[in-house]
């Protein structure tokens, strides 16, 4: 791509890393309290050196499901976050994520407006086979994208791939929704309730490229164009289930298990029934498959998601200078309307 | 030894129970005995009454471990005394076992099941682990050498928990011969279909075992290697009890193969190496168990030993 290409992008003084959005996904939760402890350790030296303070919110977003080591008290926190759940009326029995999500939005936005942090970065384990995987709303949204190719690039032994949920600014609903670009990061397999020390560190080397990429950014770095591959979910599909309990009636076949991102063609094995039957993908597309078995989508009716691939070109961006910063300022606009 | 030369005898095991949801999130126990109350004929055998019972099933609703306490713990002689007022301010789990003493037992008389299976997961990578609380229960023993020569060369190993302090008071407990089944790795709410499949066919080999049993065949004396739990080794913790590391990349996984001193053990959050400083080479186990976190174990020790069962015959 030629210099006079390059898009010039609003600089990212602000940063949360959330851990913890749901109880028990452990990676997240020990991430950021470790990070809170270097945090105070070098806010005691800062002050002690009068150096400026680090721009990095930490947050444990969901601390009751935390002390139970559970996903959630009352209700899914990572569903509490559209603009209709946060700006309505609030009861005095309303479920404990709920008043959280109002904690949070205040904290870390509000959501929609010019005072909401720059980047939110929402830390996730699943027990689906993975690897590291960014979450987002958009499949343009350059900073989010940019930051993928960089740990991408950085990190070239772990299995990464970026994920694109199609659903409007309106809709979004989850915790990196808040910030004015975000994503969550996700990384499996781990049970949950467990930390597994190789997705732990996995997570915590994400963690430090994306940090060290906001700080290129902010200091006038100019990122390369290139592209990126992205999966956009097109559907789920559910377990068989026994027409009057809803109990499921098969498991996820011994050939699709653990086989997340393996192009699932028309005729290939799904379940597996209790009584040794297989049940075939019906669709006519080849698609590809994630989230295969994730515990906590047994509820939501997900036993796999599938999605379509294709490549995103991205151009190269860098920070923009004062003067290109001005007009931002006037009114709040997204990159994403250029 | 001379023991070991007369054969034991053991009245006929006719009644048999299936437990499955002791704990209500370990999967395979549960499908597998809901699949088995609907249509019970792939457990059937001649002259066995093989039961199948969801020991918790308000945990199994919730897909939780437990509701107040931790049935597999709650057995215990003070809480299925007859004297313990049954009454609201009881744990669920404690009611529960007083119930299931009721059913199955009373633990200890001679009324008690004769066989009870109690079906776990675990998310250590245990592969098919059969869990024996008596060295002395040769009826057990004959069983797990059948069921280990049956799956071979597949893996079927076998825990002997009868350490004074380590042993616990499991819902199977209240059986003549109690035994535990543990498949793992699997996530806590998770199915797999090859864990799952795993565990059936070790039940189908149990029951086949108990059916030529009762049908008066004479099993020789044998030998059965055991794994015989040692010691409980927790996280490493700070003044405030938070865990500050994790089990270390070159132990994770690793349950069953041997740990020597100086190998690795834990890495903490900030990536330094604890070693394991015991005086000899142990075999870990339950390594990285989900449960156990709040239980302060982060993989139990374990000795390999060779136990000598007398031959058996239905009396």
């Amino acid at each position: 791509m030629e210099v006079d290409q390059v898009v010039p992008l609003p600089r990212l003084p602000r940063v949360a890393v959330c851990g913890g959005t749901h109880g028990n996904e452990l990676s997240g939760v020990y991430l950021v309290r470790e990070l809170l402890k270097l945090q105070r350790e070098v806010m005691k030296k800062e002050q002690e050196e009068d150096l400026k303070p680090a721009s990095v919110l930490l947050v444990l977003s969901n601390p009751r499901a935390m002390q139970q080591c559970r996903r959630y008290v009352d209700t899914d926190l990572n569903r509490c976050f559209t603009h209709a759940t946060l700006n309505g009326p609030l009861s005095d029995m309303a479920p404990y994520e709920i008043i959280r999500s109002r904690e949070l939005n205040a904290l870390l936005g509000p959501k929609g407006s010019p005072a909401a942090v720059d980047l939110v970065c929402d830390l996730h384990n699943t027990t689906a086979n993975m690897g590291l995987c960014f979450i987002a709303y958009s499949d343009c949204d350059w900073i989010c994208l940019h930051i993928f190719r960089h740990l991408q690039r950085e990190m070239p032994d772990t299995p990464m791939r970026f994920l694109h949920f199609d659903v409007s600014n309106k809709e979004s609903y989850s915790l990196d929704s808040v910030g004015k670009h975000g994503f969550a990061m996700e990384i499996g397999p781990q049970p949950h309730g467990v930390v597994r020390s190789n997705i732990y560190t996995a997570m915590k080397v994400g963690v430090q490229h994306m940090l060290d990429w906001v700080r290129l950014f902010n200091s006038g770095n100019v990122f390369e164009g290139g592209f990126v591959d992205v999966f956009t979910m097109v559907k789920h599909i559910d377990y068989p289930r026994d027409s009057e309990t809803r109990n499921i009636t098969a498991a996820i076949h011994p050939c699709l298990q653990d086989r997340d991102f393996c192009l699932l063609h028309p005729e290939d094995p799904l379940f597996q029934t209790f009584s040794g039957e297989t049940v075939r993908y019906k669709g006519t597309e080849p698609l590809y498959p994630f989230f295969i078995n994730e515990c906590a989508y047994y509820e939501k009716g997900i036993a796999l998601s599938l999605a379509r691939k294709r490549r995103v070109t991205i151009p190269a961006i860098r920070v923009q200078t004062e003067q290109e910063q001005q007009p931002n300022e006037q009114g709040f606009a997204s990159e994403e309307e250029e | 030894m001379s023991s070991y030369n007369n054969t034991a005898r053991f009245s006929e095991a006719r009644r048999v129970a299936i437990f499955g949801g002791t704990h209500g999130n370990e999967m395979s126990g549960v499908t597998l005995v809901n699949l088995w109350t609907k249509n019970g004929a792939e457990i059937q055998r001649k002259a066995v009454e093989a039961v199948p019972f969801i020991t918790n099933p308000k945990a199994v609703e919730k897909c939780t471990r437990y509701v107040d306490t931790d049935l597999n713990r709650a057995f215990t002689p003070e809480n299925l005394s007859s004297n313990r007022m049954s009454g609201n301010n009881l744990p669920y789990e404690v009611l529960r076992a007083q119930e299931i003493n009721r059913i199955f037992g009373p633990k200890g008389s001679p009324e008690a099941y004769d066989v009870i299976f109690d079906l776990h997961n675990t998310t250590s990578n245990m592969g098919c682990t059969l869990i024996l609380e008596s060295s002395k229960d040769y009826f057990n023993l004959q069983m797990m050498n059948y069921i280990k020569k049956a799956m071979a060369p597949a893996s079927c190993l076998v825990l002997l928990n009868e350490h004074p302090l380590l042993k616990y008071s499991t819902s199977r407990s209240v059986a003549k011969h109690p035994v535990g089944l543990e498949v793992g790795p699997q996530p806590q709410g998770v199915l797999r279909s090859n864990i799952f499949e795993a565990m059936r066919v070790i039940l189908k080999h149990a029951l086949d075992f108990i059916e030529l049993f009762n049908e008066g065949v004479e099993f020789p004396p044998c030998t059965v290697e055991v794994f015989r739990v040692l010691e409980r080794i927790d996280y490493p913790r700070d003044a405030n009890g938070n865990i500050i590391a994790m089990v270390h990349p070159n132990l994770q996984d690793c349950d069953w193969e041997p740990l020597n001193p100086g190998d690795p053990m834990f890495q903490t959050f900030d990536g330094k190496t604890i070693h394991y400083q015991g005086s000899g080479t142990v075999y870990p186990t339950f390594i990285n168990e989900a449960a156990y976190y709040e239980k302060q174990q982060a993989f139990i020790t374990t000795r390999r030993e060779t136990l000598v069962a007398s031959a058996i015959k239905k009396a």
